[in-house]
């Protein structure tokens, strides 16, 4: 992937690391910067403020040029200068008369099909932040950030349009995709008084002070901005913001990327963290320390956790054989004799009635009970002559037990005395 | 205060044509400087800006103190119901003022150093904008505690960047006032 580059006249002066951490961000990321030949300032509010079609004229110059290059997308970081970018393209692509005049002013032809893009608009929508994730070394896990858009990113909707201007989410989700937390925060899109804090600090100092405020008050740490006009009056002049309104805020501001640039692995030093007025390394190394713990933290409740559910599945085995083996016992006991449960005894009962009843049945009519026994009406007569208690007892349980195996036993005995009387007969 | 007169009505069209904006749409509803975060500084916030503008008064539009004040933010065009560009009339309307000579003087002082730079150099060169700035101003120290630093950070350049093509710069700047002057 192949960008036009306008790196803006702060990448070399007050917003120097904005272009060192914009040039590591295409190295790291995988995307080449083709900064425009010989450049001109954008004319920034100043020439909208002077001169409409000087205003125009300016940064069309630079479309001019990009369009030469055959490159057709333009990054240009800065909010200033893409707000200017934008405006001009817009005005070439849908006021010909206007185009005509600019044309004249530069004695250059424009084709009006460039198009200036902001860097959030890169990361998410070209780039796309699952890109980003898996580029990540050392995530920011803890940082609590406030993503600080300003104006000119997400407005006027109709020359910019990749986010929603009241509450934009592209450097949330850029931050997202660092590991850090993005703070919900209701000044994220509020003007931090921009060229006002200069020329009248009565309004802009104010206007800064409500930002900080707001952002310390949602629980935010530092703020990350895309904006060097925005880093220089939340950086540089924070002290003075403080002083006035007798407010500690302590807040370090980022280029969101700085902070994706150290989150791939530079050295904050590398991308000049260490330029900021607002001491900006120790948080960063403060959110080391805490992801670092966070992370042990992380692990060592995964093990508990681990450890916990191992408890649990054992008890529930345990649990189980103790509640199997419980059964087995019921069933032994229920098989021992003298120690019948009185579910059993109930059961059992019966059977000695059964066996109670044949006893007096075959003791007092021995013949009917034989003729049950041996069909054979001889052989009855024989079963009735030897019946005697012991062979009563016995074929009484057996007729409550199974009737068959009761006739069988019957049979034996018949045979058994006939056998004996034929012994003796011989 | 006097109501517009014909050549006050043609001053509002022609207002109205560069910012690109018509101020009959606006029904008065106040979300414009219920959002402007510089409104607490003004003497008119922009609704009142606009009712000026809509009832004729346009020289007092054109001398309040609001128009310098705003901050360029476009919340307000942003955020209106009836599509009103009211940062783009702002805008308008500062450079009408200016064309009269009726500006807020530090605003318009930074102004010209800005584009003084980018007039000479084709780039800004910030630490030279503040110095001139200042001098214009009478304003010797203002920020001055902020120059020795911001030159041991690598902030400062020691001479402005130049592009090459600089001539060309005065030319689009000479050629811009030229045509400019047509609208």
């Amino acid at each position: 992937m192949k960008f036009a580059y306008y790196p803006g006249c702060s990448a070399d002066g007050s917003g120097i690391e904005y272009g060192m951490s914009m040039e590591r961000t295409g190295k790291i990321l995988g995307f080449e910067l083709q900064e425009l030949e010989d450049w001109n300032c954008c004319g920034a509010t100043s020439g909208h403020n002077t001169d409409k079609l000087l205003s125009l004229a300016l940064p069309a110059r630079n479309l001019a040029i990009a369009e030469k290059t055959g490159l057709k997308s333009m990054i240009a970081p800065c909010a200033a200068c893409y707000s200017r970018h934008r405006n001009a393209e817009h005005t070439v692509q849908h006021d010909p008369e206007m185009k005509k005049k600019i044309e004249q002013v530069l004695d250059m032809e424009l084709q009006g099909n460039t198009e200036t893009l902001s860097i959030l608009d890169v990361l998410v929508n070209k780039i796309g932040t699952d890109a980003i994730a898996a580029k990540v070394k050392s995530p920011f896990t803890t940082m609590k950030a406030a993503s600080y858009y300003g104006c000119l990113l997400v407005r006027p909707v109709e020359h910019t349009g990749f986010d929603d201007p009241e509450d934009p989410q592209t450097m949330d989700q850029v931050m997202k995709a660092l590991g850090a937390d993005a703070v919900e925060w209701s000044h994220k899109t509020e003007c931090c008084g921009a060229a006002m804090v200069t020329a009248r600090p009565d309004v802009g100092m104010r206007m800064l002070y409500s930002v900080l405020k707001e952002a310390k008050e949602s629980g935010a740490e530092c703020l990350v901005t895309a904006c060097p006009l925005c880093m220089l009056n939340l950086d540089m002049r924070q002290a003075a913001v403080e002083k006035q309104f007798g407010e500690k805020f302590n807040l370090p501001i980022y280029y969101v990327t700085e902070l994706l640039a150290i989150a791939c692995g530079d050295a904050p030093k590398t991308v000049g963290i260490e330029k900021h007025f607002v001491e900006a390394n120790k948080y960063l190394e403060t959110v080391k320390i805490r992801a670092a713990e966070a992370k042990i933290a992380a692990e060592k409740a995964a093990e508990e956790a681990a450890a916990k559910a191992k408890a649990k599945a054992e008890a529930a085995k345990a649990a189980k054989e103790k509640a199997a083996k419980e059964k087995a016992d019921k069933s032994g006991d229920a098989a021992a004799p003298d120690k019948v449960p009185p579910s059993s005894a109930t059961a059992a009962a019966p059977d000695t009635k059964k066996i109670d009843a044949f006893v007096t049945a075959l003791t007092k009519n021995p013949d009917k009970m034989a003729a049950k026994l041996v069909a054979d009406a001889v052989h009855a007569g024989v079963l009735t002559s030897i019946l005697d208690e012991k062979k009563i007892a016995k074929l009484a349980a057996l007729m409550a037990k199974d009737m068959e195996l009761a006739k069988k036993a019957a049979g034996a005995f018949v045979q058994q005395e006939l056998k004996r009387q034929g012994e003796c007969q011989d | 205060m006097s109501p517009a007169n014909a050549s006050q009505k043609e001053l509002l069209a022609r207002l109205e044509k560069e910012a690109g904006t018509s101020i009959n749409l606006c029904y008065q509803c106040g979300k414009c400087t219920a959002g402007c975060p510089a409104a607490f500084a003004m003497d008119y916030p922009p609704r009142q800006v606009v009712r000026l503008l809509q009832l004729g008064f346009i020289e007092e539009a054109l001398q309040a103190k609001s128009i310098w004040i705003c901050a360029s933010c476009e919340t307000c065009s942003s955020r209106c119901p009836r599509g009103v560009d009211i940062a783009s009339l702002m805008d308008t309307m500062r450079r009408e003022a200016l064309k009269r000579g009726k500006t807020d003087k530090k605003v318009a002082a930074f102004n010209k150093a800005f584009l003084s730079n980018v007039k000479n150099f084709g780039r800004t060169y910030e630490a030279g904008l503040l110095l001139q700035y200042n001098l214009t101003t009478g304003q010797l120290f203002k920020d001055m505690a902020l120059g020795l630093p911001m030159m041991q950070r690598g902030k400062v350049g020691v001479l402005p960047e130049k592009i090459k093509a600089r001539d060309e710069m005065k030319k689009i700047f000479e050629r811009a006032e030229k045509l400019g002057g047509e609208q």
